[in-house]
């Protein structure tokens, strides 16, 4: 007699490997943001979110930091987002999934899949020596914005592509254009994957470490203008702890990108949500 | 007095000749009945009509004739605004009913609030909608249902100031009700617009169409008053049609 199992057992077999798999990847997340804020939380106070940084981080606060790390993103994602949205609306509308389009595509997913020290070194050589931007927040801003173009154009190109082909029937049999189709149709109807997209690319931006060093610099000094060097939270972190300055500051400063990065996300889909309320 | 003359009219789709050598006019005022079995080339022949073909990479020979104009000379978004096209799914487009009802509108010509109250308030009322949605224009077109939101598509359609209006099977989704009411509405229309009625169900030709056409693997068959297709058609194709033996 061979052993079977029963219908029931193997649904209960089932839902509890899956529940399992769940499990040790919720546990793991926590586990990893919990310890951090463990370690970093006692660090956090108004000062050290707003006083200058003092003996190369071991007292004082993060502030140049943060001002660091918020316009070499914000720098990156005013150039990132255009460009990427421009260029997958032309790969989806324009050239009609030709040669083009599969090799852009292609290109696209190679670049996103780069690590982001080659970026980091492409940025040192191309926008610090040759274009002789030396360290600064646009060297790292570019360079970040090279670097998150591949990810917005993907998800941006996958969000176009979801609008049904109907609505641009619609749109044309009414008498709309292309670019009407496009700007007040298409564009408007994949505003949540493309909003998706440009969240990732800041949570890349944010977070990102090797592409910056190389570009922004480390400098600690309040960044003056776009041409200031600066040192982005991830980077200030980075150096804390790799040169053993203070792990509770590194700690506490990670407990603050951290944060950072959950606030744009709540914050982002807070809006996605009440643009879809409004439209859908 | 003829509205749309066509003349030898083919359609191919890369290598698939959907429309074969068609040649019929649309009358006037008149409802113009289509029916045939699935791939005879009925949609088709409405989107050659408005040129929405092109956007499919199709491509067409032959003429068509819009009031004395070769449509290849009229603007494409005058010719679409003058030829309008309803579908066989209504699909609402995303945002409010009053979105839906001034995206045509605004896309032709530059319009002041009231005058754009006027014509949505003109064409709701034409398609039989304005009672049940006149509290509600701010609200989603998607909380609509099926048959009104068929209703706001030839509402949308007739927001442009169309001539002619062409439907792609619009009561297929249908209940009879909502149906029924469709039907009135086209009835009510026909003295101002020339309406082309594609259909799968030949009673729903019978019922309103003055004239019907009967198309079959890209051909027209037969085209004639419609009580002469329906009781007593000149081609055995067509008589087989009718009585059910095939499509």
């Amino acid at each position: 007699m061979t052993f079977r199992i029963g219908p029931r057992t193997n649904q209960i077999i089932a839902y509890s490997i899956l529940l399992l798999m769940t499990l040790i990847t919720v546990v793991v997340l926590f586990f990893i943001i919990g310890y951090v804020f463990k370690n970093g939380v006692g660090q956090l106070s108004l000062e050290f979110l707003t006083d200058k940084t003092r003996n190369m981080g071991k007292e004082g606060g993060i502030f140049p930091s943060i001002l660091g790390t918020f316009f070499v993103t914000i720098f990156a994602i005013v150039i990132a987002t255009p460009l990427g949205i421009g260029s997958a609306v032309y790969l989806v509308e324009y050239t009609r999934g030709g040669l083009i389009h599969r090799i852009i595509s292609f290109g696209a997913d190679c670049l996103a899949g780069v690590p982001s020290i080659i970026y980091g070194l492409f940025g040192f050589i191309f926008f610090v020596i040759t274009l002789n931007l030396g360290w600064s927040i646009i060297s790292g801003g570019l360079t970040l914005a090279v670097m998150i173009i591949p990810t917005i154009i993907r998800t941006t190109e996958e969000a176009i592509k979801a609008v049904p082909h109907s609505y641009r029937e619609i749109s044309y049999s009414l008498g709309g254009g292309k670019l009407d189709t496009i700007l007040k149709v298409v564009l408007p109807t994949s505003l949540p994957g493309i909003l998706t997209g440009v969240i990732l690319g800041i949570g890349r931006a944010v977070g990102e470490t090797a592409a910056v060093i190389f570009t922004a610099g480390s400098s600690l000094g309040i960044p003056t203008s776009a041409f200031s060097s600066t040192r982005t939270l991830a980077v200030h972190f980075y150096i804390l702890a790799r040169e053993g300055i203070s792990m509770p500051k590194a700690y506490g400063t990670a407990t603050v990108l951290i944060i950072i990065i959950l606030l744009v996300n709540f914050i982002a889909y807070r809006l996605m949500h009440r643009f879809m309320e409004r439209y859908y | 007095m003829i509205k749309v003359a066509i003349k030898n009219l083919s359609l191919f789709y890369d290598t698939i000749q959907a429309l074969k050598n068609i040649s019929l006019n649309v009358e006037k005022n008149e409802i113009l009945g289509v029916v045939g079995p699935a791939n005879s080339g009925k949609s088709s022949f409405l989107r050659a009509l408005n040129r929405l073909y092109e956007i499919d990479y199709a491509r067409i020979s032959g003429t068509i004739v819009l009031d004395d104009t070769d449509i290849f000379t009229i603007p494409i978004n005058d010719l679409r605004r003058r030829v309008g096209l309803i579908f066989a799914t209504p699909v609402v487009l995303p945002g409010s009913i009053h979105k839906n009802m001034s995206y045509g509108p605004k896309l032709h010509r530059k319009l002041k609030e009231s005058e754009l109250d006027e014509i949505i308030f003109n064409a709701l009322s034409a398609a039989n909608l304005w009672e049940e949605v006149k509290d509600r224009l701010k609200d989603s077109a998607a909380t609509l249902s099926g048959g009104q939101q068929q209703r706001l598509c030839i509402a949308r359609t007739l927001a442009m100031g169309p001539e002619v209006i062409m439907m792609d099977e619009p009561c297929s989704g249908l209940d009879p009700i909502s149906t029924a009411k469709i039907e009135a509405t086209m009835l009510e229309l026909k003295e101002k617009y020339t309406f082309i009625l594609v259909t799968n169900n030949t009673k729903q030709a019978a019922r309103v169409a003055n004239r019907t056409a009967f198309f079959l693997s890209g051909e027209l068959i037969e085209i004639d008053k419609t009580e002469k297709i329906f009781t007593n058609p000149a081609d055995s194709r067509t008589d087989g049609y009718i009585r059910g033996k095939f499509g």
